[in-house]
């Protein structure tokens, strides 16, 4: 597995941790799965320390953080949100989004290439949660990023890969880049088809934190993405128009 | 002196930014900003408020 700026993951599931029904649940989701890095975010704090108990379930919960610019629209705010999250939390990482269209919540890559390019020059690591573009893809290397986060479809819609084609070219082109595909995962069979495809990781949260039961899905998750690895390394076989028989003709009996 | 706490009209006693989390408060994990612009813990000391200041805490939360 490719290193994420010098870091190992334990597995390929990135989970986030918005949207269940309890902290217990989220902590269980996280437990029984095993998904080994936490995407959390920085929001104005509440009367009686409301964040601070999410910290700590969080912390208990011994996994990588990754911290993201959730809602930010604008290219200063993308940082200065980075900045906090780097004192908050204490990493170099930032899950990096410059969100530019409201109803489907598709990046601004040019406003997301300009912040990638600040936030690496003051040391950050950067995951920038961007589109399938190829050349949007280069910029982005070019401004710092070692890990590219394409999206498999608009946030929380669970739609799965909506672009396969795209999402292969850019695990073509990219070969020795981390890809993760952030985003727009409803189904198990999402995730494995991703990994399937070559990419490193997946990274998701509605579809297991809104679930009837989320802890059962983040094991379906879990299994999914270490299938899908799996059947990558394996090399598998190429889709053909016609039945090959599996069984040899040869030796069959003559009985007709 | 009046300062907006996090979108909300506050009086308070505190000249600096250090000041005003313990007046409001604030303890543990949080990060500030100040009109817009992030200010470092070790900075808050030497951040004097004035009449009028936005000042942003924000707190680890849940995030996808």
């Amino acid at each position: 597995m490719k290193q994420f700026y010098g870091v190992d993951l334990p597995n390929p599931l990135m989970l986030g941790t918005a949207q269940y029904p309890s902290p217990a649940i989220l902590e269980q989701a996280f437990r029984a799965s095993g998904a080994g890095v936490a995407t959390v975010s920085l929001r104005r704090e509440g009367a009686g320390g409301t964040g601070q108990a999410f910290w700590q379930m969080i912390a208990d919960l011994d996994v990588l953080i990754l911290p993201n610019t959730a809602g930010c629209h604008t290219v200063k705010e993308a940082v200065t949100t980075a900045h906090m999250a780097q004192e908050v939390f204490g990493t170099k990482w930032i899950k990096l989004e410059v969100i530019g269209h409201t109803d489907s919540l598709q990046p601004d890559v040019f406003a997301l290439v300009e912040a990638a390019r600040i936030l690496t020059e003051d040391g950050f690591e950067v995951f920038p949660y961007t589109t399938e573009d190829l050349i949007v893809a280069e910029r982005l290397l070019e401004a710092g990023c070692e890990v590219l986060m394409p999206w498999g479809a608009p946030i929380g819609s669970g739609r799965g890969l909506n672009n396969t084609y795209g999402l292969r070219a850019m695990r073509a082109e990219f070969s020795d880049i981390p890809l993760v595909v952030d985003a727009g995962i409803g189904l198990p069979s999402h995730a494995a088809a991703a990994m399937e495809m070559g990419y490193d990781a997946v990274l998701l949260n509605t579809a297991v934190a809104r679930a009837g039961d989320p802890v059962a899905m983040a094991q379906a998750m879990m299994g999914a993405v270490n299938a899908g690895r799996m059947a990558h390394q394996a090399d598998p076989i190429e889709a053909r128009d016609m039945a090959e028989a599996s069984t040899p003709v040869i030796g069959k009996a003559f009985l007709s | 002196m009046k300062i907006v706490l996090n979108g909300e009209q506050r009086e308070v006693a505190a000249t600096t930014l250090a000041e005003l989390l313990p007046e409001c408060g604030f303890s543990g994990r949080v990060a500030t900003a100040v009109n817009e612009d992030f200010v470092p813990a070790g900075l808050r000391a030497g951040h004097a408020l004035t009449d009028g200041d936005r000042v942003e805490v924000v707190a680890p939360m849940q995030g996808g």
